[in-house]
């Protein structure tokens, strides 16, 4: 049923219909209305749920490893410093094969203090073995929820996912999203019935030492996992979703007027919105440029973004993190696809939007007429170079 | 696409208002998206919230530079926030005044006065201007009915009935303050 609905709203909704048997979390902006919402489910007896205060989100994190090792379906939200200090879990999470679902409302790191969007908190566990979805707007996030537990869940997978969406624009903000019917998620979503967990009857242990013997296997074993197992299963489930509730929103990348484009933009989350504006703009002026997606982070779709960005002479990708003291980890990573490459296309990188910097079509205008000239890795956008270091040098 | 801009201080319900005029034009078949801006996020700070609303799907994600409309909750934002800087030519500006508050030309744009803390003091008994504007822009905009703003009232305070009349009276005042 279409809502008019705030993102943490159609967030909680989403959760609620997959029924996760313990939910723990700690507060923090920007994600604190989801789990405010899922408590109140819970208050209210909407949601059989165990509903876990803790005292830090490492602890959220350990309660929902603890959960998930005994079988149970479980649900946590985060941002920014919240994510980071959950780290030393989310990797023992992932490297134990337990399918957590999480939902990243993306903010800013420390220092200096800054709750507003950028993406470098899940950026920053980009290497932990999760897998990454990256929505652009209410109904991707409601939808990747529902399959990213039907993903993570599969005896094939047994992976977290962590669905990130950005912190105020989506999180906070308002707009029609459908919210699908309980039947509806019953017939797609079975109850989590995992390969192995504890159990007093058969007893087993899990997240174990794991010595120089055995250790490099497991590793193997999630990147097999994630770049065979996962990258196939997504389209699957996708389709499966489609057939029940008549949209196809999860992909590994989704391109937008691509196919004569001689520049290709390249981008996650919710600016693919604001570029889709400017394309079209762009587009009216008989200028051919388009945007390419990245939907699944995490598997890196490496063979669809290869061919949907040789057929451009060249590229632009705009991103809200930085690897500091290199470039932008997507920059980084898209060039390595081309790396040797004949006729690769003239590739650069632009770094935009941190810590809530707005992003305008005025920015991405201003990509557009960058990409075209020559080839830089990693151009800082909008910035204010009265405030830069070289104005307050003082020795 | 339309757009609007707010000018609130943080607890005077500028999200609330964009939320419930957001719901009123989602009643008539709009897409919208409604946001806010925080500063310092402290109560009394002075914020936005903005509200865009179309035929189709809003995907455009920045800030209002450049609205269709403004309202103004708090009178005393008027000139430290700026708020006719931008307006696009022929816009509204739909401002919350008192008897003291100075007489503003917006340049190109049409203004017009609310006493909407007088009426909400009247009728709600607490100077919450959010809801008399609402009432007012949709006479001075035509953009969305009275009665899907009041059916959106209903719906916003559906959980707190000992302030729903109130609201639904102070949105009923707004529309008739426009002349």
């Amino acid at each position: 049923m279409k809502k008019f609905l705030e993102g943490s709203q159609a967030v909680a909704k989403a959760v609620k219909l997959a029924k996760p048997g313990v939910i723990s979390a700690y507060p923090i902006t920007p994600q604190t209305h989801i789990v405010e919402g899922l408590a109140q489910f819970v208050a209210d007896g909407e949601l059989k749920s165990e509903f876990v205060n803790v005292e830090s989100e490492h602890s959220a994190a350990s309660a929902v490893l603890g959960a998930e090792a005994c079988g149970v379906r479980s649900f946590t939200a985060t941002s920014s410093q919240g994510l980071i200090l959950m780290s030393e879990v989310l990797f023992n999470i992932a490297g134990m094969r337990l399918p957590v679902m999480l939902v990243c409302a993306n903010r800013a790191l420390s220092a200096p203090i800054n709750i507003w969007n950028d993406h470098q908190d899940s950026i920053a566990l980009r290497d932990s073995g999760w897998i990454q979805f990256y929505a652009e707007n209410h109904q991707e996030v409601v939808d990747f929820i529902l399959q990213g537990y039907k993903i993570g869940e599969n005896p094939k997978i047994m992976l977290p996912v962590m669905v990130c969406m950005d912190g105020y624009i989506l999180t906070h903000g308002m707009e029609v999203v459908d919210i699908p019917s309980q039947e509806q998620v019953d017939k797609f979503l079975p109850p989590y019935n995992p390969p192995y967990k504890l159990d007093i009857d058969n007893p087993l242990s899990l997240g174990l030492l794991g010595d120089p013997t055995v250790y490099m296997e497991t590793r193997y074993a999630i990147q097999d996992t994630l770049n065979n197992d996962v990258l196939k299963l997504i389209p699957q489930v996708s389709s499966e979703f489609e057939s029940i509730f008549g949209r196809r929103t999860l992909k590994l990348v989704e391109t937008y007027k691509t196919e004569d484009a001689e520049v290709i933009l390249v981008a996650m989350g919710s600016v693919a919105g604001t570029i889709k504006d400017v394309i079209d703009e762009e587009r009216s002026k008989g200028k051919k440029v388009g945007l390419l997606k990245i939907v699944t982070y995490r598997p890196f779709p490496k063979e669809e973004v290869f061919n949907i960005l040789k057929q451009a002479s060249r590229v632009g990708v705009i991103e809200k993190a930085i690897s500091l003291g290199s470039d932008g980890p997507l920059y980084t990573e898209i060039s390595a696809l081309f790396s040797g490459e004949k006729n690769s296309p003239q590739i650069s990188g632009f770094i935009a939007g941190l810590g809530g910097r707005d992003i305008t079509e005025k920015t991405i205008q201003t990509v557009i007429e960058l990409v075209k000239g020559k080839k830089t890795s990693c151009i800082f956008m909008d910035l204010n170079k009265e405030l830069l270091w070289e104005d307050f040098r003082v020795i | 696409m339309k757009e609007v801009k707010i000018f609130a201080r943080a607890g005077q319900g500028a999200i609330t208002t964009a939320a419930i005029l957001g719901e009123a034009l989602f009643y008539e078949g709009k897409y919208t998206y409604a946001f806010p801006h925080f500063g310092a996020a402290r109560m009394g700070a002075a914020m936005n919230a903005f509200l865009r609303f179309d035929e189709k799907p809003i995907r455009l994600r920045s800030k209002i530079y450049e609205p269709d409309y403004i309202i103004v909750i708090d009178p005393t934002l008027i000139e430290s926030e700026n708020v006719f800087s931008g307006l696009k030519s022929q816009a509204k500006a739909i401002l919350a005044v008192r008897e003291n508050t100075p007489q503003y030309k917006g340049e190109d744009s049409q203004v017009y006065r609310v006493p909407a803390e007088k009426i909400a003091l009247e009728v709600i008994g607490k100077p919450f201007a959010n809801t008399v504007l609402l009432g007012a822009f949709s006479k001075v905009s035509g953009e969305v009915k009275l009665e899907s703003i009041l059916k959106a009232v209903e719906t916003r305070f559906k959980d707190k009935p000992q302030v729903l009349g109130k609201n639904l009276e102070a949105v009923r005042k707004g529309y008739s303050s426009i002349g």
